[in-house]
């Protein structure tokens, strides 16, 4: 049995990469740069808050003293979110928002392939549910990453200026905190640095294919796993809470 | 497990987005059992985040209600849901109402990456059909168009 608080740390740090990453994906409802894309934005969108939901609600029960995913969403503070900085990116433009679910959904889908056999009973139902959704994402972005990059001279030069921004974030998702120490120890968790290999593998194949490179990085951007984040964090947690914060407990 | 004695309330309530389609054709009531006097039932979510699930649950409450039947619903994800529990009679109501019922997985792979014509259209029957976009209307849908007709029309994916 694991220390109940690591438990959560550790939920928070699986959790909180879906929900950042389904607002910003909600964000661009209406403002696709087609129907056809809004509407696969909005719709990835709710599957991660969905996921989030389940999380959370796991969360909410393992707290006990009334707290809800409500609670667990709105009301923490900046440094209380375990999110990879890779998802709280902004959408400059399209292309961002290709690349930085595409470098996500890679990562997501090898999580979610392992957490399906954590002996975490709730965990693993989430990410068995979670993997039909999110295969689906993946293909979804790495279609896009084909085009935008086997495309015009434009859609190439835009989604290749995404990637070479976006690469020096996704080393952090390899980190092992120490709650994940723990959870790795239980088999509740998934040893994320084991993953790497496959996600460099997957990631390069598919980047490849669209004529594009990644880029060499000599340094890696890190932090949100500590609770340390981006500027860009702060604004879209306003976004994100301010209805509960303007009218606490306020419902739909 | 489901009670004998409960079905035909639940028949009574229909998916808030497919009207056409009862709950248990859906197949995402997973039991239904009496304890002590009150009715308990479980359903279990087609997609992670399909909003339709709260109003389900909200609408199995009523309809027991109306029966004077006090009802606890909640969710379970494991086993996770797949198409291949939606009912025959269901997937006949699918097609009545104009949305393409799902094929067999591999069929499915082939029909959303456009490599295979195989989606009969639910208005004309032609298997002309090419997909608009991998997302439809909700989570569980693509959108599709007929190209013997011209019609639009909703795909059920496959999710196994």
């Amino acid at each position: 049995m694991m220390n109940k608080e690591n438990l959560i740390e550790y939920i928070y740090s699986i959790a909180d990469n879906s929900l950042i990453l389904g607002q910003q994906l909600s964000e661009l409802c209406g403002h696709g740069p087609n129907l056809e894309t809004d509407i696969a934005c909005t719709n990835m969108a709710l599957d991660l808050l969905g996921q989030t939901r389940s999380y959370y609600q796991y969360v909410a029960q393992l707290v006990g003293a009334n707290k809800t995913e409500d609670d667990i969403a709105y009301l923490r503070t900046e440094r209380q979110y375990k999110n990879v900085l890779l998802v709280e990116q902004p959408s400059t433009h399209f292309g961002y928002v290709i690349g930085r679910q595409f470098l996500f959904d890679v990562f997501h889908l090898l999580l979610l392939e392992k957490l399906q056999f954590s002996k975490d009973e709730t965990l693993a139902a989430i990410a068995k549910k979670g993997i039909k959704e999110v295969s689906y994402h993946k293909r979804f972005s790495s279609d896009w990453i084909k085009r935008l990059g086997d495309g015009t001279k434009v859609s190439h030069d835009k989604i290749q200026e995404a990637i070479n921004h976006l690469w020096p974030y996704t080393e952090e998702l390899f980190d092992v905190m120490p709650a994940d120490k723990e959870a790795i120890e239980c088999q509740i968790g998934v040893d994320a640095a084991t993953l790497k290999e496959s996600y460099v593998a997957a990631v390069s194949e598919i980047i490849t294919e669209a004529t594009l490179t990644l880029p060499e990085t000599k340094w890696y951007q890190r932090g949100g796993k500590k609770g340390i984040h981006t500027e860009h964090m702060g604004y879209l947690l306003s976004d994100l809470q301010y209805m509960q914060r303007t009218y606490p407990n306020m419902k739909w | 497990m489901i009670d004998k004695t409960l079905i035909s309330i639940l028949e009574a309530v229909s998916d808030p987005e497919i009207p056409v389609l009862s709950i248990m054709d859906m197949g995402v009531v997973r039991s239904a059992k009496w304890k002590e006097g009150k009715v308990v039932v479980t359903i279990t979510p087609t997609y992670s985040g399909c909003p339709a699930m709260d109003v389900m649950g909200d609408d199995i409450k009523a309809a027991f209600q109306k029966e004077n039947i006090e009802a606890n619903v909640s969710l379970v994800l494991s086993p996770a849901w797949t198409t291949d529990w939606i009912t025959e009679r269901g997937r006949k109501s699918l097609e009545e109402y104009g949305i393409a019922a799902p094929l067999d997985p591999e069929a499915d792979k082939e029909a959303l990456l456009g490599d295979k014509k195989i989606v009969k259209c639910p208005q004309c029957g032609a298997t002309q059909t090419k997909m608009i976009s991998q997302f439809g209307s909700t989570a569980c849908k693509a959108l599709f168009q007929c190209e013997e007709c011209l019609e639009p029309f909703d795909y059920f994916k496959c999710l196994k």
